[in-house]
């Protein structure tokens, strides 16, 4: 294994994610964990497991607890989702990123440069935690939802854009005898329209979509989100990692190669492709 | 201000005192004697000194929507409460609102009028679409006469056509002088910040018409052209020159500023200052009444898009810009409206950065301060 050359730190509103890169910009070590209400020793236990017994490197931190990362240089996630999408794809393009508490939507140019970004506003409803807080209501773990929405008949329509009333929502269809699956179907497709609508506001949507973040893990709302922008969309490899290898590529003096396979992945559903489309499609 | 504030404290009973909106024809009334009183600016001071959640919280326990501007809610709050970092401020005998800025004024203070039960008089300004007809200007003309013999009434003075010219006057080249202090910061560097000139131009809002007003401008363009003459920046070391839209962010100007001038970005010039010199410029002294309803009905929000976009492409290309921030103001509708569109025209045309930032001008309520930094960050770290 080649020595790692920088850190990356993502130190998210659900997870916190460190990786080690080596000199070709490929991740060598990564760590992913449900954040910790005290970030310092968190970030410092993680940082360590990916150090290894490695020399100091720089780290580069994103993500809100990023100025809370002794150390490191603060760069923002749009900045890093960018870097660290456009080192696994080489290509322009729309990347959305989404994470537990905000979704993001960046236009990559031809050298992978932010054009243009949009995000959510003070709320939360087109986010993970959205599908975090009504999943739990419906006491439906995450390994089940891809199943779960394949097997729904039909989405049941959940009109509230609101994270707080799509729960109260969701309990009324629960108490009318709609069914579960159909009930999640429903929320996967109200939340990809909202979205898909965040998207369509930048100021030009155009060419291939990309898909980063933790909710990319999701396959029922890569789907969704397919369905409805009407193209393909291609989760990059490691999409919940894509911060933190953003963060490193940052950090890197010289920014390596653009390696458009990633390292082994074992975050990712789909190993052996460098950028996967839906594997699932309800309809 | 302090004097005009400190002043308006004991106007009430000496003087008439009108309460007026920010782009009434206040040059009608100052020769007959009347304390102008701005609740826009009195709720700018009390967002500034982030009052605005508590001044709100009293009108929207009268029933006040949270969703009406925070301007609007920031004074009848204030009305409500008697609370004011102005100490006192003096009750109208007449409250005189233009709806060359929003609709929402005539609803605010038609809620005035009721709880001080004093006349109110409505300037209504037709929208424009590319430029106003004729009879448009004709209808505006005859409210101002008519606003006139109300003023006369309610001062029990009597006109004095010499004296409204004088104002007028004074008016024009207050607003000329103004003009020439925001046309320093074409200079590289700019010798100060849009966020200094949105604090600077309280006098061409609310003194329009005085020598204090005039006086003012004289020793700040003075000032600024000897800054440039020095090259003092407004930020350390500008690197890159931006513009702003819309109404500034009063509670939070301090942080945005130095987020900005810490990474050497200055905004350099925005459309809600440049109203006023652009406005104001057009006043006739040799037409009082006709050239007021000339200016006041073409106002930036009272025109169409169009006019908006040819505006800000104007400042982008006149003040050397790299980037522009477009405040949507959840308080200011009519600002606000459009500016998807004008986010990817100026874009598109002059290929800059355009970001569009969510916010309030006065509520803090209505402003995520840890995603506007955050979104504001990457806008800048695009520029690298």
């Amino acid at each position: 294994m080649s020595a790692a050359v920088a850190i990356g730190v993502d130190v998210g509103s659900t997870t916190c994610k460190v990786v080690a890169i080596g000199n070709d910009g490929r991740i060598l070590a990564r760590v992913v964990e449900p954040i910790d209400p005290r970030i310092d020793p968190q970030v410092e236990r993680l940082v360590e497991a990916v150090r290894g017994a490695g020399a100091e490197v720089p780290i580069g931190a994103t993500g809100y607890g990023r100025k809370r990362v002794k150390g490191a240089r603060a760069v923002t996630e749009i900045t890093c989702h960018a870097r660290g999408a456009f080192a696994c794809t080489g290509r322009a393009g729309v990347l959305i990123d989404m994470g537990g508490q905000d979704t993001k939507v960046i236009r990559l140019g031809a050298a992978g440069e932010v054009l243009d970004f949009a995000m959510n506003d003070k709320c939360a409803a087109g986010t993970g935690r959205f599908l975090e807080v009504i999943l739990g209501r419906l006491r439906v773990s995450f390994a089940d939802v891809a199943g779960l929405v394949a097997r729904a008949a039909r989405p049941v329509a959940v009109s509230s854009t609101c994270t707080v009333f799509a729960e109260s929502e969701v309990i009324s269809l629960v108490a009318a005898g709609e069914p579960c699956e159909g009930i999640v179907r429903g929320l996967h497709h109200a939340l990809a329209l909202r979205v898909a609508a965040l998207a369509r506001g930048t100021a030009s949507f155009d060419g291939e979509v990309f898909m980063s973040g933790g909710v990319a893990l999701n396959p029922a709302m890569v789907s969704a989100l397919q369905e409805a922008l009407g193209r393909p969309v291609c989760v990059v490899p490691e999409p919940q990692l894509v911060g933190a290898l953003g963060a490193a590529l940052a950090v890197v003096r010289r920014s390596p190669p653009a390696s458009r396979d990633a390292p082994s992945r074992p975050h990712s559903p789909s190993p052996d492709a460098a950028c996967r489309t839906a594997v699932s499609d309800p309809e | 201000m302090t004097v005009h504030y400190m002043q308006g404290r004991y106007a009430d009973g000496a003087v008439p005192v009108a309460w007026v909106t920010s782009g009434f024809p206040v040059e009608i009334l100052r020769p007959l004697g009347f304390h102008a009183v701005y609740p826009e600016n009195h709720a700018a001071l009390c967002g500034v000194q982030r009052l605005v959640p508590a001044l709100s919280e009293a009108a929207e326990a009268e029933g006040y929507s949270r969703d009406l501007c925070s301007y609007a809610r920031t004074d009848l709050g204030s009305v409500i409460t008697g609370r004011t970092p102005a100490g006192r401020l003096p009750r109208p005998d007449l409250l005189a609102c233009c709806t060359n800025i929003c609709q929402t004024v005539l609803y605010w203070y038609r809620a005035l009028a009721e709880r001080f039960q004093v006349p109110l008089v409505v300037v209504d300004t037709p929208y424009v679409y590319g430029a106003a007809k004729p009879h448009h200007l004709t209808y505006v003309k005859a409210q101002l006469e008519e606003l006139v013999r109300v003023a006369e009434r309610i001062s029990h003075r009597r006109a004095d056509p010499e004296a409204l010219v004088e104002v007028t006057r004074k008016a024009k080249a207050g607003a000329d002088l103004w003009g020439e202090c925001l046309a320093q910061g074409r200079h590289r560097p700019a010798p100060w910040t849009a966020i200094d000139g949105f604090f600077h131009m309280a006098p061409i809002v609310s003194l329009r018409g005085s020598d204090a007003c005039n006086a003012y401008y004289r020793l700040l363009r003075d000032e600024l052209a000897d800054r440039v003459r020095r090259g003092i920046g407004g930020v350390r070391d500008e690197r890159h020159r931006l513009l702003w839209d819309n109404l500034p962010i009063w509670f939070a100007t301090r942080e945005l500023s130095t987020l900005f001038a810490e990474r050497g970005f200055n905004f350099v010039c925005t459309s809600y200052t440049n109203a006023w010199a652009e406005a104001g410029s057009g006043i006739d002294p040799a037409d009082p009444l006709g050239s007021a309803a000339t200016v006041y009905t073409h106002v930036l929000l009272n025109q169409d898009l169009p006019n908006r976009l040819a505006v800000l492409r104007r400042l982008a290309r006149d003040y050397g810009v790299d980037g522009a921030v477009l405040h949507s103001d959840r308080s200011c509708k009519p600002y606000s409206i459009g500016q998807v569109d004008l986010r990817a025209r100026l874009a598109a045309e002059l290929g800059i950065r355009v970001l569009l930032l969510e916010a309030d001008h006065s509520d803090p309520r209505a402003y995520a301060s840890e995603p506007g930094e955050n979104r504001l960050a990457a806008f800048m770290e695009g520029f690298a």
